[in-house]
């Protein structure tokens, strides 16, 4: 395995200048995928910054109620907050649907926000691959690309962005607190991942920085949720296709609908139009395949991947009618 | 924990962990991973190699009590941390002695291994399971949080019953709602 340089830090300043002025270098929070793609000789650091000292690890209720999760919050742990149960059910059974519990004990929620594709060419490094390799082409565009985006893709590349936890972030709505040389930002979850164009090896909008925490915007109420994953194994395995719902009902009517799809797109993908269509809308079989078929009207698939599209569709279908019906018993 | 000078790539790094409940110092470099220096270099051989990625769970041990894959964790990343392997277990829980944890006592009563190689990981995890309480104890549930490690033999139904029968012995009938 690859050597490097390895040093602690102690607060989040130090940690940031730490960083500077060394490009190659790279922050380890649990370390499932920076050490992961070290040893596959695709992330290459010259020195690692471990940031594990530093006081990220709680979650908090703001004055005006919402949740802000500090960046190394490990993601069984915010599965499994109380606040995140009663507010945010969403986050928590998207996290659960993921990896396995040892990584979910080791990731961390700053972590899982920068992980990197799974794609196969990706992962090996005498692959060509424009996001590991600006250039070199994308051997998945005619490759063997069961597993790549149907949405979002470039010609330069058609990697899945791998998230369950985005995939609720994205219908959830937050909002990142980065730490640069130059003090302290907010962005938009939605405006944090890129999509890969002609630069694919930009994957998000940081900048030298730190993802200090992660706010939530506040729920929906009444609230329903479901998350609904499709896989090639039922646990411990990427989703092919996975689509996170929230709804509130009056009555049987739609208040708000939110709905973002993971396995399918280069990032975390939000249906907004989706989302339009079904507000005010009986909640009912009819109403969500209308709003599945919108949110994959702009689907095209690859040579091995068509399936992805009924299946997406399907998984959309399914997290609405169950986002509806846990709506429900919440009024009645 | 304070802030180190950082270490160069050749550098050797001294390490303070408490292993199986005993204080220990390694001396390790930057990169070295937590699996092998145990493997290596301590000679706690049980803990496993199987993907080395995180795919498999043959390497799992506890952290601070949690279950984690140390194929993915730098040992210098450890500093003042407790470890337990598959050696420390019996010495750590309730046993004294040579008796066996109950977990493992459970795992020969239902012959839930046959070539044994994933076994060790498979207790660890086991074992973390039963102490977290945030766990719910249903079929289901076990399933999806043991399903972090593999078993090429299929030893999955056996292993499933020792974790239930394991659940009875340590919480008794509720399986574990006492808390
Ligand atoms: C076998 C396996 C199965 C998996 N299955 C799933 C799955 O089904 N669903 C899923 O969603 N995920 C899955 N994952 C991915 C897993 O969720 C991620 O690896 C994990 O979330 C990364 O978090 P980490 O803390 O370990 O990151 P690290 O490996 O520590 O870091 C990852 C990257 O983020 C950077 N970084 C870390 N923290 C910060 C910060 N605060 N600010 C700025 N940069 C930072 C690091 O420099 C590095 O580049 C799986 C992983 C494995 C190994
Ligand atoms: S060896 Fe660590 S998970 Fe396979
Ligand atoms: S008993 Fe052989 S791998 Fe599980």
């Amino acid at each position: 395995m690859r050597t490097f340089a390895f040093a602690r830090a102690d607060s989040v300043e130090r940690a940031v200048e730490r960083r500077q002025g060394e490009p190659a270098s790279a922050f380890v929070a649990g370390g499932t995928t920076l050490l992961d793609l070290v040893k596959l000789d695709v992330m290459r650091p010259s020195r690692v910054i471990d940031i594990n000292a530093l006081p990220l690890k709680s979650v908090e209720r703001l004055h005006d109620d919402r949740l802000r999760i500090g960046a190394l919050v490990t993601n069984t742990d915010l599965a499994y907050h109380p606040d995140v149960l009663a507010d945010h059910p969403l986050l928590s059974q998207a996290i659960l649907a993921g990896a396995s519990t040892q990584v979910r004990n080791m990731a961390t929620t700053g972590g899982n926000l920068m992980q990197r594709t799974r794609c196969p060419y990706f992962r090996d490094p005498t692959a060509a691959c424009n996001k590991r390799e600006p250039g070199s082409g994308c051997d998945a565009r005619d490759g063997f690309n069961r597993m790549h985006a149907v949405l979002g893709g470039s010609d330069q590349c058609v990697a899945v962005h791998p998230s369950d936890m985005c995939v609720a972030l994205a219908a959830i709505g937050a909002t990142l607190t980065l730490q640069g040389p130059n003090g302290e930002r907010e962005i938009d979850v939605a405006d944090f991942h890129r999509l890969p164009g002609a630069t694919p090896h930009l994957e998000h909008d940081l900048d030298d920085e730190l993802i200090v925490a992660v706010t939530l915007a506040p729920p929906l109420k009444p609230l329903g949720t479901a998350y609904v994953k499709r896989r090639d194994r039922a646990a411990y395995e990427f989703a092919l296709a996975s689509a996170g719902a929230m709804l509130s009902l009056d009555e049987d009517l739609i208040g708000e609908a939110r709905l973002a799809l993971g396995g399918v797109a280069t990032k975390p993908w939000r249906c907004h139009e989706a989302e339009a269509l079904l507000a005010g809308k009986r909640a009912e079989i009819a109403a969500f395949e209308a709003a599945a078929d919108v949110a994959l009207a702009d689907a095209e698939p690859l040579s091995h991947n068509a399936f992805k599209i009924p299946l997406a569709r399907q998984a959309i279908v399914r997290a609405l009618r169950d986002a509806a019906r846990v709506a429900r018993e919440d009024n009645a | 924990m304070q802030e180190t000078p950082e270490h160069p790539p050749e550098a050797t790094v001294s390490v303070h962990l408490r292993l199986n409940g005993i204080p220990v110092t390694i001396e390790v470099s930057p990169n070295a991973i937590l699996l092998d220096v145990l493997r290596e270099q301590l000679g706690l051989t049980g803990t496993k190699k199987g993907c080395d990625h995180g795919q498999c769970g043959a390497c799992t041990v506890h952290l601070d009590g949690r279950a984690i894959n140390a194929c993915l964790r730098l040992a210098v990343m450890c500093e003042g941390q407790a470890i337990t392997t598959i050696e420390g277990l019996a010495n750590e829980g309730l046993a004294a002695g040579d008796a066996l944890h109950p977990v493992q006592q459970a795992f020969l009563d239902h012959d839930a291994f046959q070539c044994g190689y994933c076994s060790p990981g498979q207790i660890m995890s086991a074992v973390a399971l039963l102490e977290d309480r945030r766990v719910a104890g249903d079929i289901g549930t076990v399933r999806e949080a043991m399903s972090g490690n593999l078993c090429r033999c299929g030893a999955y139904q056996n292993i499933l019953a020792a974790i239930q029968d394991a659940r009875l012995r340590l919480h008794g009938q509720e399986g574990g709602d006492d808390a």
